[in-house]
């Protein structure tokens, strides 16, 4: 049993289980307003993993630290209103040394795993970078291992033993804001994990950075409540407490399914499934999966666990609307008739976007926004690999068996990366993810939801009227800001794909972000 | 008009100027020139303010390097500060001030003298003592001498202010063509190459070189260089600081064109956002981040605002300033080509002295007396080098 912690959040007292995350606990609280938007709304948690920056708090006297990232510990003091900055801790000295190893794996949910056994058993030092307070990344993110499916525990296991050498060491809560490739590659770190350790040098590296969530704007999608489904997932996962709410799940893709599940199972009275792609196309998906009947399996048993909520293809939310500042009611369509559902939480997105940043910083080449790759995974740069997501979004099992072959062949075991049966498997799971892909892609009244008043960018409050669609990325990032702000165009830049066809702008350091101190 | 050219026929087919660059400077001209009722074309390889105005840092700043600078400086900031009530919110401007912060005692000296000069040139503004200055700025590190505070300086949002200017210019009838790059002079023509690669020639009774770092593509004569900057922006920390805070030392970092020099540089923005400069280096046209340059700057702003240290970055960049070998712009009429005006090689003060810049173009173009002395800014003149680094530029050397 987990004892609890108690956190201050604007002088009120809550309690959450050890582990838990700040955002999840205080949404657990019934905190819904974290921060406030440069227009004055109110903001709360949407991506759960880090990325869309919705969720900052300031945290014993530090503004702007994301609560999505921040294990909940006893005393910790929490502000929600725009506040001074309060008496900071010195930054610790020790930021300029660096580690080396033969083999860095950035990344540590399946395809990073993967890669770091498979690398380590070849006899390579390897050591992992990893942004999540427990390795598993995304998909095998858990707070007790127990609760995660047997493949993942046995991965999990894996990873701590000794193989060819030591064990892959394991850097959470740390993630690479910069990189430089040379001789050899060193790696710019940063987040608390990296306390103590300004960078790693590594002789080869492995791209493991997964994938975010695709985020389309509609009218009210900022309101808090709103969150995207794998964000609702991450945030059940770190202890977000949703009994008795009414959830409306929405979107497109495999995740809908599990999400709306999830909820079910932590009593939430889930109101309504809808996926926008047509029954049809869904369908013949489907039946494609008879050559991957644990797929199916899954799929059978995650809407057994459904309890009569209702579930609707073809069908999308055009618009949501909030009564006292956070989400109420959320308006729904099949194109040819409108209905609202009454709902506490929606929770919607369309897919995945593979995460190239880190990739098009070192100079890899990136072709429709997928790493290029050839059958070792070997990334245009030399010493650089990439396997999973960010190479195209195929799933779990993809980047297992990418991620093996690329730990593989880093490790200089060329021999076995190239084995007949790694390079069947991962034909396969890459045929499987573009059906996913094309099966699942967002119809283009998603894709246009935004009215002339939707905020696009969320940072900076752009709304979509100040854009002109004959603008590039760059133009209408100088003259309106958008893309400018923290999360750096990871939300709305592929918003804007979707609105104007932009392609994605500069990619300029830090990746993420850092604190100044750690760009002396 | 001064030497024959008519600018009476309003014909688009031969505007009247054209101006090649739609950065600040251009994007000035455009709209001093518009005013003056002349038929203004403007064209540019990108778009309005997309070159070095996209990087800069936006201080409207009053410099007394020498007489020159601060004529041209102090006129031109005078300008900003009539069209501000006009300028729209994006433009962000604001009359932040500036505070020129004393490290030690000989720098208080510097401060004094400095402040007789602006008092002589009528600019005002005020010596503090470290108590003034710690409470003006609480942020800085204790310790130091003091400063000099000078209020009128301002700070704005230079994409935005130059796509402003193009769009009143358009306003008053100036047509702009963006994604279209100038690319040869030939008597009293542009030619030009449109986005889909159609080329034509626009001959006017005037043209205007205001194309920056690619002036010399046009004109190799002309001495100019990219002079690279960084500069790193934060999330948003309202209150830090108040004013944009300028070490005296930075003086000696922005002199001569020799060597790697950082300074401390703290700029808060309207945002709330805090846009901390300055380096500068010779590197060509390399725009890649310098880790060591970075480095150098970065822990000299954080050795005089330590709670800089532990605030977010948001985003780092670089840039290039347009410099000259005496460190003033080129301004005013091309003597060896009839018909080419230049307006180029502001090097980091093109934001403070574009209006100042358009106005002297345009009282020249107009045969008007020219507001300010031109004489200093000849394109033509004789440039001697501004002083090598001395001794005291080491201690802001970045390596």
């Amino acid at each position: 049993m987990p004892r609890d912690v108690t956190v201050t959040v604007d002088g009120r007292r809550i309690s959450a289980p050890e582990g838990s995350t700040l955002a999840s606990a205080m949404l657990g609280a019934e905190v819904t307003h974290f921060r406030t938007s440069v227009t004055g709304a109110p903001r709360a948690p949407v991506c759960g993993m880090g990325v869309c920056f919705e969720c900052r708090v300031t945290v014993d006297g530090r503004p702007h630290q994301r609560s999505c990232l921040i294990p909940c510990t006893d005393g910790m003091r929490v502000e929600t209103s725009p506040n001074e900055i309060g008496a900071w801790a010195p930054p610790p000295d020790a930021v300029h040394e660096s580690r080396s190893c033969d083999v860095a794996v950035v990344g540590g949910g399946p395809a990073g795993i993967a890669a770091a056994v498979a690398a380590s058993a070849a006899g390579a030092r390897v050591i992992v970078i990893d942004q999540g307070m427990r390795p598993g990344g995304q998909i095998w993110r858990h707070r007790d291992p127990a609760a995660l499916p047997k493949a993942a525990r046995n991965w999990l296991a894996r990873l701590g033993e000794k193989g060819g050498g030591a064990p892959p060491e394991w850097l959470a809560r740390s993630t690479v804001f910069d990189a430089r490739v040379g001789e050899d590659i060193v790696l710019r770190l940063t987040g608390e994990g990296a306390r103590g350790c300004g960078a790693v040098r590594a002789r080869r590296v492995v791209l493991a950075t997964g994938a975010r969530e695709l985020l389309l704007p509609f009218d009210g999608w900022t309101l808090p409540g709103v969150l995207a489904l794998g964000g609702a997932q991450a945030l059940l996962k770190g202890g977000m407490v949703v009994r008795g709410k009414r959830a409306v799940v929405a979107g497109s893709g495999p995740l809908l399914l599990p999400v709306a599940a999830a909820l079910s199972r932590a009593g939430a009275r889930v109101m309504f499934v809808a996926e926008q792609a047509p029954i049809a196309q869904a369908a013949a998906f489907a039946a494609g999966l008879w050559s991957h009947p644990a797929k199916l399996w899954q799929a059978a048993a995650y809407g057994a666990s459904l309890r009569g909520a209702t579930v609707r293809f073809g069908t999308w939310v055009r618009s949501a609307e909030g009564d006292q500042g956070r989400v109420a009611r959320v308006r729904l369509t099949n194109g040819r008739r409108a209905w609202t559902v009454p709902c506490d939480l929606l929770c919607a997105s369309y897919g995945f976007v593979p995460a190239v940043e880190l990739a098009r910083l070192m100079g890899c080449d990136v072709e429709r926004g997928r790493v290029a790759v050839d059958a070792l995974q070997r990334t245009t740069v030399p010493n650089v690999w990439c396997a999973g997501e960010p190479t195209g979004v195929a799933g779990e099992a993809a980047a297992l068996v990418e991620g093996r072959i690329a730990g593989l062949d880093a490790a200089g075991d060329e021999a076995r990366a190239r084995s007949a049966r790694l390079q069947r498997a991962r034909d396969g799971w890459r045929r499987f993810g573009e059906r996913l892909t094309d099966a699942f892609r967002p119809r283009d009244e998603v894709r246009r939801l935004a009215s002339d008043s939707t905020v696009v960018c969320r940072c900076e409050d752009v709304r979509r009227e100040s854009l002109d669609p004959s603008w590039s990325v760059r133009q209408a990032k100088l003259y309106t800001r958008i893309t400018m702000g923290p999360c750096q165009g990871m939300v709305c830049g592929a918003a804007c794909t979707s609105l104007f066809g932009w392609s994605p702008g500069t990619v300029r350091p830090p990746v993420g972000g850092t604190e100044v101190a750690r760009l002396g | 008009m001064t030497d024959g050219a008519r600018f009476g026929a309003r014909r688009t087919a031969r505007p009247d100027v054209v101006i090649v660059g739609a950065g600040i400077v251009g994007a000035a001209c455009a709209l001093a020139l518009a005013r003056e009722q002349l038929d203004v074309q403007i064209v540019d390889a990108s778009f309005a303010g997309s070159g070095s105005t996209a990087a800069a840092m936006g201080h409207l700043v009053v410099m007394d390097d020498t007489p020159a600078q601060l004529a041209l400086t102090s006129f031109s900031r005078g300008l900003w500060d009539r069209m501000a009530d006009e300028l729209p919110a994006g433009c962000e401007y604001e009359m932040r001030g500036t505070v020129w912060v004393a490290g030690n005692d000989e720098e208080m000296e510097a401060a004094r003298a400095k402040q007789a000069v602006y008092a002589a040139h009528g600019v005002a503004s005020s010596l503090v003592d470290a108590a003034e200055l710690a409470r003006m700025e609480p942020a800085l590190r204790p310790g130091l001498a003091g400063a000099l505070s000078v209020p009128g300086d301002g700070v704005l949002y230079p994409p935005n202010a130059a796509r402003w200017c193009i769009e009143r210019a358009v306003a008053l009838g100036a047509v702009v063509r963006e994604r279209c790059e100038a690319v040869a002079l030939s008597r009293g023509a542009v030619r030009v190459r449109a986005a889909g690669g159609v080329e034509e020639s626009i001959s006017a009774g005037a043209i205007v070189i205001a194309a920056g770092i690619d002036a010399p593509r046009l004109v190799p004569e002309l001495p100019i260089v990219p002079r690279k900057g960084h500069l790193v922006i934060t999330d948003r920390y309202p209150g830090l600081c108040h004013a944009q805070l300028v070490e005296l030392g930075y003086l000696r970092s922005a002199h001569g064109l020799s060597g790697e020099s950082v300074a401390f540089n703290v700029q808060p923005r309207a945002t709330g956002q805090l846009l901390i400069g300055s380096s500068r280096q010779l590197a060509g046209r390399d725009g890649a981040i310098d880790d060591v340059v970075l480095g150098a700057m970065v822990r000299r702003a954080t050795s005089f605002l330590p709670a800089l240290a532990r605030c977010d970055v948001v985003r780092v960049w670089t840039g290039f300033r347009p410099a000259t070998p005496d460190g003033l712009p080129l301004i005013g009429r091309w003597h060896a080509e009839p018909g080419v005006w230049i307006a180029a090689g502001h090097e980091g003060l093109g934001i403070t002295t574009a209006p100042g810049t358009a106005a002297l173009i345009a009282a020249d173009l107009v045969g008007r007396a020219p507001p300010i002395d031109p004489a200093p800014y000849d394109p033509g003149r004789p440039m001697r080098p501004a002083s090598d680094a001395t001794p005291e530029e080491h201690a802001c050397r970045a390596t």
